[in-house]
């Protein structure tokens, strides 16, 4: 048990540290770090813009992609090395999230399923940012439920001709590819009819529209597909294999997701630190205290797991369905904490934007925070893969199982 | 960065639940639990001659040398087990307290003696409500003698020895507490065993009557030793409580899987599934804070004081959790006296109030987590 760097540890930290110090956008650092969280726009600048050109630059020096193989763009760097890059990255980190799905999910799927030139084409452009990648999985009638979508792929000749409709794509309306979920036979139950392909979202036939969230901003989107043409060669695993395809990056998706999530505790207890109540300092009411504890040992509980986490990756484990606890705990945490940060600030913790305290930033964390709680599987999802892939429970009873996919009802009663 | 114990401690880690399971059968505790007997008194001698009551003592005062890690993987399975032994009084408290403080004729009359099983000790630090604070201790030292009264303390029936915090000023300091070494057979106290939540480990009122007492460590450092022992042993009990934790979810889990109902498994009913999911979430962040405050302990970081109070307060809530929904799981088993569930119930609300209540160790965090943020 040791949380000090090893010698090679400190020495690729301060390589890290040093490169960071002399090249990162220092003119939003401040911006970018009160930003956090539901809310990470620039006052000044097209924050896409400036996500891109961090990235680049990052890839240029070979700090894009850490743990990718060098062929594909990345360092060939070890978990931890991944770990402390992060650390030193700091509030700069904040601009990967516009990548996040590309680098989290679709990467590592294409890395395991496509052909060895793809893999050599579109990779580096996805780890330097160049280009974005979305991940074209939930339909109206499949999100939980993925293996319940509609969209067909049918064959014709050497193509895939896709005809039907996506929804919640996030960051589709700015992406120039995605990995794309389809049912190639609908006569055969509903997991073992999908395919998986790669496409480039100018395809004709693409059709994004954005939706706005409840959190008034517009980052997901509905995509719409008629008769997009995808070649053979863009496929990705078998044809019927799409399901098991799809868990690669569903687990993917859980530990990129899971490791990205914020608690907002630091914030929360950065607030507390220097706000005064009727009574007095927040710091020194009992009950905030006691709030504040019980926050601080789920957002320690939570670091600690992804450390324990990325100790057992680096010798050679693969990340287990365990890593689905990140996002399940941050995200009501982090609903919780926004709730309470305005709850004392009494009735003034209405007031959202500019005008508000601390320029709104718990009013934002609060609308941003039940998209997290669905994104990337719901609590409930999230409870099912813990209590059935780690403890081993029962499968929920699934009706539709053993019933060809264009039989199953599509309507209660 | 390696946030993991090594494969010499894990392989301790099996042993020692390969010892417990078989010394220390649930049936073993309930001969306790019943009132049959004070403790497993074959069990500590088993523990004394497997080495692992001394794992965390010097080579030079009769112990393993091992060390805090090992002693923290032992702790896990002490829990686990829910051994009806005073472990956590003799080794976290007495012995801790020994070892930061103790002269080195005192660590060599009492530490090899709580290696080899022969002693056991406790920690004498509350009298009646209030968690630890120097103005809660009343108890008078004077020209070397104590008079007062001491409860709970914990194995205070069955001690050879106790660690006492007694007053020695009047300034409203922490200086004015001072610690003292009293041998308990020697004569000057009496002992009076109390019932309490959790029958598997004894809670006593002892009452000291111009009680000859040697200090423990300089006078009116009483305080700031307390602190250092209270610390380690919030680490090593938080590995206790993940010990119970884990051991509770392991019953509920199992027992989902057998019991049958509506025609099918329990566990197949969502809020069963999502009860027991709940458990492993709170058990994994206290094992995660655990390993934290463990790393802080074995290096005695500048972290401890923290790392101590979020392991603490993370197990406490993880055990407390998974005690008390693992009954619910059994239904009206769980209820009954004849299942286990009860005894970890009871371990898991006793353990909560041992060093302290959840509320005080909340203090404590936020306090240092302000000191650190400060710094
Ligand atoms: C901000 C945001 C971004 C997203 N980005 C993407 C993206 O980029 N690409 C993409 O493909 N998708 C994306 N999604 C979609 C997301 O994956 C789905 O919304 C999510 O999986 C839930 O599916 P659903 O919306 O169909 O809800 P439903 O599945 O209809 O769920 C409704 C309710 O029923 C519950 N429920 C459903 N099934 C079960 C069950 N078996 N047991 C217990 N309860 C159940 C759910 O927990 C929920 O409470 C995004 C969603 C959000 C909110």
């Amino acid at each position: 048990m040791n949380f000090d760097d090893t010698p090679q540890e400190a020495e690729f930290r301060s390589l890290a540290r040093a490169w960071i110090g002399a090249n990162a956008p220092k003119q939003y650092e401040d911006e970018l770090r009160k930003s956090s969280l539901g809310r990470t726009v620039l006052r000044n600048a097209n924050i896409l813009e400036v996500a891109k050109a961090w990235q680049k630059k990052k890839a240029d020096a070979g700090w894009a992609c850490l743990h990718w193989p060098k062929e594909y763009g990345g360092r060939g760097s070890s978990p931890i090395e991944r770990v402390i890059w992060s650390q030193e990255e700091g509030p700069f980190g904040q601009l990967s999230r516009m990548f996040i799905i590309g680098h989290g999910m679709c990467g590592p799927t294409m890395m395991a399923f496509a052909r060895e030139e793809h893999k050599r084409t579109y990779l580096p452009p996805l780890a330097s940012g160049e280009k974005i990648w979305c991940q074209l999985f939930s339909e109206p009638a499949g999100g939980s439920d993925v293996a319940g979508l509609r969209t067909r792929a049918e064959k014709d000749g050497g193509d895939w001709v896709i005809n039907g409709q996506k929804i919640w794509t996030s960051g589709a309306h700015y992406s120039d590819y995605g990995i794309l979920l389809t049912r190639t036979d609908p006569t055969v139950p509903k997991h073992k009819g999908l395919t998986m392909f790669f496409l480039d979202m100018k395809s004709p036939g693409v059709e994004v529209r954005p939706i706005k969230q409840a959190s008034g901003a517009s980052d997901f989107n509905e995509v719409y597909f008629t008769n997009v043409r995808i070649p053979d060669h863009q496929r990705l695993g078998e044809v019927g294999d799409g399901w098991n395809v799809s868990l690669t990056t569903l687990m993917n998706e859980r530990s990129a997701i899971g490791a990205a999530v914020s608690t907002g505790f630091p914030e929360l207890f950065e607030y507390c630190s220097s706000l005064m109540l009727d009574d007095g300092p927040a710091i020194e009411d009992r009950a905030v205290r006691s709030k504040l504890a019980n926050w601080a040992v789920k957002a320690s509980g939570l670091k600690y797991t992804s450390m324990r986490a990325i100790s057992a990756l680096s010798k050679g484990e693969r990340p287990g369905p365990e890593n689905s606890i990140g996002k399940l705990v941050a995200g009501s945490m982090i609903q919780d904490v926004a709730t309470y940060a305005l709850d004392l600030q009494g009735a003034s913790g209405v007031v959202s934007g500019e005008d508000a305290e601390l320029a709104g930033r718990f009013q934002a964390m609060l609308l941003r925070a039940p998209g997290t709680r669905v994104e990337g599987g719901t609590d409930e999802i999230m409870r099912n893969i813990i209590a059935e892939r780690v403890l081993g429970l029962p499968g929920d009873i699934r009706v539709d199982k053993d019933v060809p996919f264009n039989k199953i009802p599509t309507k209660g009663r | 960065m390696n946030f993991d114990f090594s494969d010499d401690q894990k392989q301790l880690r099996d042993q020692a639940r390969k010892f417990l399971a078989e010394k220390c059968s649930p049936k073993a505790v309930r001969v306790v639990l019943d009132g049959k007997a004070p403790y497993d008194k074959e069990l500590w001698k088993g523990l004394a001659e497997m080495g692992f009551l001394g794992v965390a003592i010097p080579e030079e005062f009769g112990g393993a040398g091992a060390g805090h890690l090992e002693l923290c993987v032992i702790a896990e399975e002490m829990g686990r087990a829910n051994a009806p032994v005073p472990f956590s009084s003799t080794v976290y408290l007495a012995a801790e307290a020994l070892l930061i403080a103790g002269s080195d004729a005192q660590k060599k009359k009492w530490l090899p003696a709580i290696a080899s099983g022969e002693a056991i000790g406790t920690l004498a630090l509350f009298e009646g409500k209030g968690n630890p604070a120097p103005k809660n201790v009343k108890l008078a030292a004077a020209n070397g003698v104590l008079n007062g009264v001491k409860k709970p303390v914990a194995d205070g029936a069955i001690a050879d020895f106790a660690v006492v915090a007694a007053r020695t000023g009047s300034s409203g300091r922490d200086g004015d507490i001072s610690l003292f070494l009293v041998d308990l057979k020697a004569g000057g106290v009496e002992v009076k065993s109390l019932t309490n939540l959790d029958p598997t480990r004894g809670q006593a009122e002892i009452t000291f009557k111009d009680c000859k007492a040697e200090p423990l460590g300089a006078a009116g450092d009483g305080w700031s030793i307390l602190t250092q022992v209270l610390d380690r042993a919030a680490v090593l009990c938080a590995f206790e409580q993940v010990g119970g934790s884990d051991r509770t979810l392991e019953m509920g889990r199992d027992y989902a899987l057998d019991r049958i109902a509506f025609g099918r498994q329990i566990g197949s009913f969502q809020a069963v599934k999502h009860m027991l999911a709940d458990m492993y979430v709170s058990a994994t962040l206290a094992r995660s804070n655990s390993y934290y405050g463990a790393w802080a302990l074995s290096t005695n970081a500048a972290e401890l004081p923290e790392a101590a109070a979020a392991a603490r307060i993370s197990a406490t809530q993880a055990f407390q959790h998974c005690a008390k929904n693992n009954i619910q799981v059994h239904g009206g088993m769980g209820f009954t006296w004849e299942f286990d569930c009860h005894m970890y119930y009871r371990r898991a609300n006793a353990m909560a109030l041992g060093l302290g209540s959840l509320s005080y160790w909340e203090d404590q965090l936020i306090d240092r987590m302000r000191k650190k943020n400060a710094a």
